[in-house]
C-alpha cells in the first residue's frame, strides 16, 4: 500500500507551526486558506472603492471626490475585483477541493503552489502602493479603466502605469503557475479508478478553466509589455504615426479579456453543479453534456472577443462574424441552465444557505446572460456600449454570478474545512440581505443605461438621478451585509456544532468520505473509485 | 530515507524558495520601474533583485537536483514535472503568439487600412494621403514624427546562417539525448557541448545583426512598426535562446558530474524540449519576419 | 432595528424629494433616425424573447422549488440523463438565435452603408471637447461644455440641460444624408447621440464613418462614450437640426464670424480688452486642466500662478501654447486658437492671479512666433 513520504517522518499528521507554516507552506489546504483570505480582504478593499464610487454617484454634481480620483477608483475597483477577488478565490477553492475530490494527498507541485500564492501580495502591493501615493498627493494611480486602452494608458498614462504593468506581469506569472499546477494535479494525481468522466463537475470546470488561463494570461503579459515598450522605448504598436493602431491594443486585450470573463464564471458553474444535486438529493442531470457544454463555452470564448469592440469601426464582415459567434455561446450556457433546473425537477429539495445562493445564482446569472445576449447584437450594442447597461450586465454575471457561486461554495464546504457547522440563521440572513440588495443595486443600472447614462463618469445629467440614488442605497446595504458573512466565517472557524464527515445528507463524492475537518494531507492512501 | 518510492506519494517539505522568489521578482520590478523613471540611471533595487533571482535559481534548482539525486522522486513526481514543463512551454507559445498575431494584424490589416483599404478610404484621404503600403515599411505614415528605417533586414546573410545554426543545434541536442538514453556519457558530453556552442554562436551573430541593423540600416526599435515588430519578436526570441543556452550549460555541467542516467534525466529532456520550442519559434520568425 | 428604519426613512425621503427635477426614462429611446429605430426594434425583440425564455425557465424552476421540496415529502426521482431532451434544448435555442440574427444583420448592413451621402462633417475628439469641420464649406469650430463649474460643484441650481449643453452646437440640415467622419487628436473618444443611434469611436490616426439623416428640426443631445481621461464625463455632444434655409444662413454667419476674428487679429489691442478676451479663452480652453484659479492640480497639471513660464520669457510661453508639450496632455493650441485668442490668453496668464508682470502680448507677436 502506498503512503505519504515526508521529510519529517515522525508524525503522520505533522503540521508546521508559527509564521513559517504559512510562509513556507507546501500544503494545499494552507495555501488554499491563504488564497481565500487574500481574496476576502481584497473583496473589502475593492468593495470599499465601489462604495466610494456609489457615494459620489448618489446625486448629480461633484460632491466627494475629484473626477481624476473617481477614475482611479473605477480602475482599481475593476482590477482588484477581477484579479484580486474572483480569480484568487477560485484558485483557493481549487486548492482546497480538487485534491480531495480526486483522492490525492495534495497538489502535484506544492512548492510552486506556494509561489503562485505569494506573488499575489507582491503584485497587489505594487498596485495599491500607487493608490497610497496618489492619496498622499504624489502622482496618480492607474486611471484608465480596468481595460487600460491605449493611448490613454500609454502616451497619456500616469507614471504609476509602469508599476501597474509589472504588477500585471506578476499576476500573470502567478495565474499561469497556478493553472499548470491544477492541470498537473488533475492529470496525474487522480486516485485509481477516477477516470476523467467520473470526475466531479467542479474538477472538470477547473480543468478547462486552467487551460483558458494558460492560453490567455501570456497574451495579457504580451500586451502590457507592448505598452511598456510604447511608453518608454519608442515603439509604435499603438501609434498610427509609426504605422501602428490603437485598436490593435483592444484586439490583443480582448483576446485575453473575453476568455477571462469565462475564467471568472466556469468554476462557479462547477460549484453550482456540486451544490444543486446535493440539496436536490438527486444526481446531476446530464453529466456528460455538462462537460461538453463547458468545453464548448471555453472553445467559443476564443473567437468572440471583438464583441467588446463593435463601435471601433471594424469592417462590417468582422462585426457580423463576432456577433454570430457570440450568440452561439447562449446554446451551451443554456444547456447548463436547463440541466440545473432538471436536476432540481422531482428532487427532494431543502434550502440551506449554499442552496439558496445556488438558486439565486441560477436566476440572476441567467438574467445577466440574457443581457449579454442583447449586448452581442451589434446594431443594438451601438446604443448599449459603454453605458450602465453594460455595467448592469457584468455585475449580474460577476457579482450575482461568480461571487454568489463563491459564497455558495464557502458555505457548502466550510464545515469540511473547519470541522464546524456555520451558523445557519446568520447564513440565511446574509443570503436574503445580499440577494435583495444586489438587485436594488444593479437592476436600476439597466434603466439608466438604456436611458443613456455612460459608464465611467463621476457626474451625470439630471434624468438619471432617481435610479442612481437607489443603486447607491442598494450598494451600501449590500456592502455592509458582507460583514455578516465575514463574521459568520470567523465564528465558524472558531467553533460551533461539530460537522459530520458527510456534512450534507445528499452529498456525494470523495471529499465527504474524509473526516471534518479534513486531515492535513487529504488522502494519504489513494482511495479506490468504483 | 527510502531510495525507491515508486507507487508512493511524495510531498516536499516546506521551503523558503517561493518567498525568496516573490521578494526577488518584486524587488526586480520595482528596481526596473525606478530605473526607467530615472531615465536609465540604474536603481539599486534592480541589481539587488537580479542577484536575488540568481540566488533563487541556484538555490531552488539546487534543492531539486539534490532531492532528485537522493532518489526521493518517484514516477508520479516525474510525470508531474513533465506535465508542468509541457504546459509551461505552451504558455510561452501563447506569449509569442500574441506578438505574431500583432505582426499579422499589422501586415494584413493596418497596412491596407492606412492606405485606404476596406472601410478606411477617408483615413487615407484625409490623414495619410502620401502613405503607401509596402512591407517592410520604410516610410511611416508620419515619417517626420517617427522616421522609418533606411533599409529592411533581408533573409540572406546572418539570418540564414542563424537558421542553419539553430536547426543544427536541434540535431546535436537530439544526438546527445540518444547518447544519454544509451548511457554513453562521452558522446553525450560532446554533443551537448556542441549544442551550447551553437547557441552561443547564434547569440553572437544576433548581436552582430543588431549592430548592423542600428548602424547600417537605420533599423531601430523606434523606427516605426517595422522596427517595433522586428525587435520585439527577435528580441524575445533572443532572450529565450539565452535562457535555453544557460540551461543547456547547466545540463552540460551536470552531465559532466554524472548526474543523469538512461532512465532518469527529466531535467535534460525538459531543456531539450525547451530548445526545440525556441527553434520552432525561430523558424516562424525567419519565415514571417525576414523572408516573406 | 429602529435605527435602521430611520436611516431607510431618511434615504427614502431623499429619494422622493429634491432630486426629481427631470423625468426619468426606463427604456432605450426609439430616437429619430432609421438607425435608432432599427436598434430600438431589435432591442425590444431580443428583450421580449429573453423575457419569454426567462418565464419558461424560471417558471419550471419555481414550480419545482415549490412542489419538490423535502418539507412537503417529495422523494427524489432518479433519472439523470436523456439524450433526446438534451438535443431538443440545444436545437431550439439555436433556431431562436437564427431568428434574431436575421433582422440584426439587416439593420447592421443598413447602418454601415455610408454611400450616397450629400455632405460630410469631420468630427475630431480632443481632451475634452469636440471639433467640427464642415468639409468643403470652410467652416470649423470647437464645441466645449458650457455648464458652469458652479453648477457642478453644487453652488448653483443645476439647469435643465445640466452637463448636456455646449457653447457651439453642431448644426446640420434636416432630411439630408450627412456623413460623419470621426477621428481624434489625442486619446480615443466616442461620439454618441442616443436619438440618432450613432455611437462611433474617434480614434487618433484613423477615420471612422457613420451617417445620419434627421427628419425633424430640433436639438439632440449626447455625450462622449469612451473613457478619455479626467473630464470624460464633461464632454457633451449637442446637435441642432435646422431647415435647409436656416442651415445655409447659419453657415454664412459662421463664415462672417471667422472673418471678423481674422480681422481682430490684425489690430492692436488694449490691455483691458486682452484681459477680458483672455479670461474667456482661459475659462473655455485651459481652466479644465490648469483650473480657474491658475493653481493646476498637483502633479497632474502644473499651476500657472507664479510659474516660471508665466513669469519668464514671453517667447517660451507663447511657444508652449502654440506647440504644446508633446507626450503630455498639454496640446498644441496653435491650430485651435487664433492669434488674437492666444495673445489674449498669454496676456491673461501673465497678469492674472497675482502674476503681475504687466506684459502685453499682441496678436502680431503670436503671428511672428508661428
Ligand atoms: C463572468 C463574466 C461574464 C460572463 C459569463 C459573460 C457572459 C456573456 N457576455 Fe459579457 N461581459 C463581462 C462579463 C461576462 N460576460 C464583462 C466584465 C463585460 C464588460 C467588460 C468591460 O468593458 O469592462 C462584458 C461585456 C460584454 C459585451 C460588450 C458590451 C459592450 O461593451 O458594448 C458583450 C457583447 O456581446 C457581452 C456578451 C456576453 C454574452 C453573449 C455572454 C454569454 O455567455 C451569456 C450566455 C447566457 C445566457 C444567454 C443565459 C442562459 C441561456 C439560456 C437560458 C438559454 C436560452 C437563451 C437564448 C437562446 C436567448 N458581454
Ligand atoms: C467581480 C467583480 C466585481 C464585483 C464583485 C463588483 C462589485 C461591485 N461593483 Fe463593480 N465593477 C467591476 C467588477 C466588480 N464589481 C468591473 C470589472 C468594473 C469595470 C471597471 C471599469 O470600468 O474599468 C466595475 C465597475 C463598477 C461601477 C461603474 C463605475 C464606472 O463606470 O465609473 C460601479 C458603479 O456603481 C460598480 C459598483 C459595484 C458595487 C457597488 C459592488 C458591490 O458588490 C461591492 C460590495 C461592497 C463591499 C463588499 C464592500 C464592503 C465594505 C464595507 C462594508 C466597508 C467596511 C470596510 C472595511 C472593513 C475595510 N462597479
Ligand atoms: C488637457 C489638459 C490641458 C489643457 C486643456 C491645457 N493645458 Fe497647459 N499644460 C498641461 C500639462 C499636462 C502641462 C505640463 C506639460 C509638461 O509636463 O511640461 C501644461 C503646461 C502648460 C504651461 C507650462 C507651465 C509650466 O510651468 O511648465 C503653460 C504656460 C500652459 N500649459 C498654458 C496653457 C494654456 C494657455 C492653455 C489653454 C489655451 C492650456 N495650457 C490648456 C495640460 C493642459
Ligand atoms: Cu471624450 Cu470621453
Ligand atoms: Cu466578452
Amino acid at each position: 500500500m502506498s503512503a505519504v513520504i515526508e521529510e519529517t517522518h515522525e508524525h503522520h499528521d505533522h503540521k508546521p507551526t508559527g509564521i513559517g507554516r504559512w510562509l513556507f507552506s507546501t500544503n494545499h489546504k494552507d495555501i488554499g486558506t491563504m488564497y481565500l483570505w487574500f481574496s476576502f480582504i481584497m473583496f473589502f478593499v475593492g468593495g470599499s472603492m465601489a462604495l466610494v464610487i456609489r457615494a459620489e454617484l448618489f446625486q448629480p454634481g461633484l460632491q466627494l471626490i475629484e473626477p481624476e480620483f473617481f477614475n482611479q477608483m473605477t480602475t482599481l475597483h475593476g482590477l482588484i475585483m477581477v484579479f484580486g477577488v474572483i480569480m484568487p478565490a477560485f484558485v483557493g477553492l481549487a486548492n482546497w477541493m480538487v485534491p480531495m475530490m480526486i483522492g490525492a494527498p495534495d497538489m502535484a507541485l506544492p512548492r510552486m503552489n506556494n509561489w503562485s500564492f505569494w506573488l499575489l501580495p507582491g503584485a497587489f502591493g505594487l498596485l495599491i502602493a500607487s493608490l497610497v501615493m496618489s492619496l498622499m498627493g504624489m502622482g496618480s494611480a492607474p486611471n484608465f479603466g480596468w481595460t487600460f486602452y491605449a493611448p490613454l494608458s500609454t502616451t497619456y498614462g500616469p507614471s504609476s502605469t509602469d508599476f501597474f504593468i509589472f504588477s500585471v506581469h506578476l499576476m500573470g506569472i502567478s495565474s499561469i503557475m497556478g493553472a499548470i499546477n491544477i492541470i498537473a494535479t488533475i492529470m496525474n494525481m487522480r486516485a485509481p479508478g477516477m477516470t476523467y468522466m467520473k470526475m466531479p463537475i467542479f474538477v472538470w470546470t477547473w480543468f478547462i478553466t486552467a487551460y483558458l488561463l494558460i492560453a490567455v494570461m501570456p497574451v495579457l503579459a504580451g500586451v502590457v509589455t507592448m505598452m511598456l515598450m510604447d511608453r518608454h522605448f519608442g515603439t509604435s504598436f499603438f501609434n498610427a504615426a509609426g504605422g501602428g493602431d490603437p485598436v490593435l491594443f483592444q484586439h490583443v486585450f480582448w483576446f485575453f479579456g473575453h476568455p477571462e470573463v469565462y475564467i471568472m464564471i466556469l468554476p462557479s458553474f462547477g460549484i453550482i453543479s456540486q451544490i444543486v444535486p446535493t440539496f436536490a438529493r438527486k444526481k446531476i442531470f446530464g453529466y456528460s453534456s455538462m462537460v461538453y457544454a463547458t468545453a464548448s463555452i471555453a472553445f467559443l470564448s476564443f473567437i468572440v472577443w471583438a464583441h467588446h469592440m463593435f463601435t471601433t469601426g471594424m469592417p462590417v464582415a468582422g462585426e457580423l462574424f463576432f456577433m454570430y459567434a457570440t450568440m452561439l455561446i447562449a446554446i451551451p450556457t443554456g444547456v447548463k441552465v436547463f440541466n440545473w433546473v432538471s436536476t432540481m425537477w422531482k428532487g427532494s429539495m431543502t434550502f440551506e444557505t449554499p442552496m439558496l445562493f445556488a438558486i439565486a445564482f441560477i436566476f440572476l446569472f441567467t438574467i445577466g446572460g440574457f443581457t449579454g445576449l442583447m449586448l452581442c447584437i451589434a446594431p443594438a450594442d451601438f446604443q448599449y456600449h459603454d453605458t450602465y447597461f453594460v455595467v448592469a450586465h457584468f455585475h449580474y454575471v460577476l457579482v450575482t454570478g461568480a461571487a454568489f457561486g463563491i459564497m455558495a461554495g464557502v458555505y457548502y464546504w466550510i464545515p469540511k474545512w473547519t470541522g464546524n457547522m456555520y451558523d445557519e440563521k446568520l447564513g440565511k440572513l446574509h443570503f436574503w440581505l445580499t440577494a435583495i440588495s444586489s438587485n436594488v443595486l444593479f437592476f436600476p443600472m439597466h434603466f439608466v443605461g438604456l436611458a443613456g447614462m455612460p459608464r465611467r463618469i463621476p457626474d451625470y445629467s439630471l434624468q438619471f438621478a432617481e435610479f442612481n440614488a437607489m443603486a447607491t442605497v442598494g450598494a451600501f446595504v449590500f456592502g455592509f451585509s458582507q460583514l455578516i458573512f465575514l463574521y459568520n466565517v470567523l465564528k465558524t472557524q472558531r467553533g460551533g456544532v461539530k460537522a459530520t464527515s458527510k456534512v450534507w445528507e445528499g452529498a456525494e463524492g470523495l471529499e465527504w468520505t474524509l473526516p471534518s475537518p479534513a486531515p492535513f494531507h487529504s488522502f494519504t492512501t489513494p482511495p479506490t473509485v468504483k | 530515507m527510502s531510495t525507491t518510492n515508486h507507487g508512493e506519494y511524495y510531498i516536499p517539505e516546506p521551503s523558503k524558495w517561493p518567498i525568496v522568489g516573490t521578494i526577488a521578482l518584486t524587488t526586480t520590478v520595482i528596481g526596473a520601474v525606478n530605473t526607467i523613471h530615472a531615465g536609465g540611471e540604474i536603481n539599486l533595487l534592480l541589481p539587488v533583485g537580479l542577484l536575488l533571482i540568481a540566488y533563487l535559481l541556484f538555490g531552488w534548482f539546487g534543492a531539486v537536483v539534490d532531492e532528485s539525486m537522493a532518489g526521493k522522486y518517484n514516477e508520479q513526481v516525474d510525470r508531474s514535472f513533465r506535465i508542468g514543463m509541457l504546459w509551461f512551454i505552451f504558455s510561452e507559445v501563447m506569449f509569442f503568439a500574441a506578438f505574431f498575431g500583432v505582426l499579422f494584424y499589422v501586415r494584413v490589416f493596418i497596412m491596407d487600412w492606412l492606405a485606404g483599404g476596406s472601410n478606411n478610404a477617408m483615413t487615407h484621404e484625409l490623414l495619410w494621403p502620401g502613405f503607401e503600403a509596402v512591407w517592410p515599411l520604410l516610410t511611416n505614415p508620419d515619417n517626420a514624427a517617427v522616421a522609418g528605417p533606411d533599409k529592411a533586414m533581408g533573409p540572406t546573410g546572418l539570418p540564414a546562417i542563424n537558421t542553419a545554426i539553430l536547426l543544427l543545434s536541434s540535431v546535436t541536442v537530439t544526438i546527445a539525448h540518444h547518447a544519454l538514453r544509451q548511457d554513453h556519457r562521452k558522446p553525450l558530453i560532446i554533443w551537448l557541448a556542441a549544442t551550447v556552442a551553437l547557441g552561443m554562436i547564434f547569440l553572437f551573430f544576433q548581436v552582430e545583426e543588431y549592430v548592423y541593423a542600428y548602424r547600417e540600416l537605420g533599423l531601430t526599435l523606434d523606427s516605426g512598426i517595422y522596427g517595433s515588430t522586428f525587435f520585439m519578436l527577435t528580441g524575445f526570441h533572443g532572450m529565450h535562446v539565452t535562457i535555453g543556452t544557460t540551461m543547456l550549460l547547466v545540463m552540460l555541467v551536470r552531465a559532466i558530474k554524472g548526474h543523469f542516467t538512461s532512465d532518469n534525466h527529466f531535467a535534460f529532456e525538459a531543456v531539450a524540449w525547451y530548445w526545440h520550442f525556441v527553434d520552432v519559434v525561430w523558424l516562424g520568425l525567419f519565415i514571417f519576419v525576414y523572408w516573406l | 432595528m429602529r435605527a435602521a428604519t430611520r436611516v431607510a426613512g431618511i434615504l427614502g425621503l431623499m429619494l422622493i424629494s429634491g432630486l426629481s427635477h427631470a423625468a426619468y426614462q426606463l427604456n432605450m429611446t426609439p430616437g429619430v433616425t432609421s438607425f435608432s429605430q432599427g436598434a430600438y426594434d431589435i432591442h425590444m425583440m431580443v428583450m421580449w424573447i429573453c423575457v419569454v425564455i426567462g418565464i419558461v425557465v424560471f417558471g419550471a424552476m419555481i414550480y419545482s422549488i415549490v412542489k419538490h421540496r423535502k418539507a412537503k415529502g417529495a422523494v427524489a426521482a432518479d433519472f439523470h440523463e436523456n439524450t433526446t431532451i438534451e438535443v431538443v434544448w440545444t436545437i431550439i435555442p439555436f433556431l431562436i438565435l437564427i431568428a434574431m440574427a436575421i433582422p440584426a444583420t439587416r439593420v447592421l448592413l443598413a447602418m454601415e452603408d455610408t454611400s450616397n451621402s450629400e455632405m460630410s462633417i469631420k468630427v475630431t475628439g480632443y481632451q475634452w471637447k469636440w471639433h467640427y469641420d464642415y468639409l468643403g464649406e470652410d467652416v470649423s469650430f470647437f464645441s466645449n461644455m458650457s455648464t458652469p463649474m458652479e453648477q457642478i460643484e453644487g453652488m448653483e441650481q443645476k439647469g435643465e440641460n445640466y452637463l448636456l449643453e455646449v457653447d457651439n452646437k453642431m448644426v446640420i440640415p434636416v432630411n439630408k444624408k450627412v456623413r460623419l467622419l470621426f477621428t481624434s487628436n489625442d486619446v480615443i473618444h466616442a461620439w454618441w447621440v442616443p436619438e440618432f443611434g450613432v455611437k462611433k469611436d474617434s480614434i487618433p490616426g484613423y477615420i471612422n464613418e457613420s451617417w445620419i439623416e434627421v427628419p425633424e428640426p430640433g436639438i439632440y443631445r449626447g455625450k462622449c462614450a469612451e473613457l478619455c481621461g479626467q473630464y470624460h464625463g464633461f464632454m457633451p455632444v449637442v446637435v441642432e437640426a435646422k431647415s435647409e434655409e436656416d442651415y445655409v444662413a447659419w453657415l454664412d454667419s459662421q463664415r462672417a464670424m471667422a472673418a471678423e476674428a481674422a480681422a481682430s487679429a490684425e489690430k492692436t489691442w488694449t490691455q483691458a480688452d486682452l484681459m477680458n478676451q483672455g479670461e474667456k479663452v482661459y475659462k473655455t480652453a485651459c481652466a479644465a486642466c490648469h483650473q480657474a484659479n491658475g493653481e493646476g492640480l498637483p502633479n497632474v497639471f502644473p499651476g500657472l500662478k507664479g510659474s516660471a513660464v508665466a513669469l519668464g520669457d514671453i517667447a517660451k510661453h507663447i511657444d508652449i501654447i502654440i506647440n504644446g508639450v508633446s507626450g503630455t496632455s498639454m496640446q498644441a493650441f496653435g491650430a485651435q486658437l487664433n492669434d488674437a485668442d492666444i495673445a489674449a490668453v498669454v496676456t491673461y496668464e501673465r497678469n492674472a492671479w497675482g502674476n503681475d508682470t504687466g506684459d502685453v502680448v499682441q496678436p502680431a507677436d503670436v503671428k511672428a512666433a508661428r
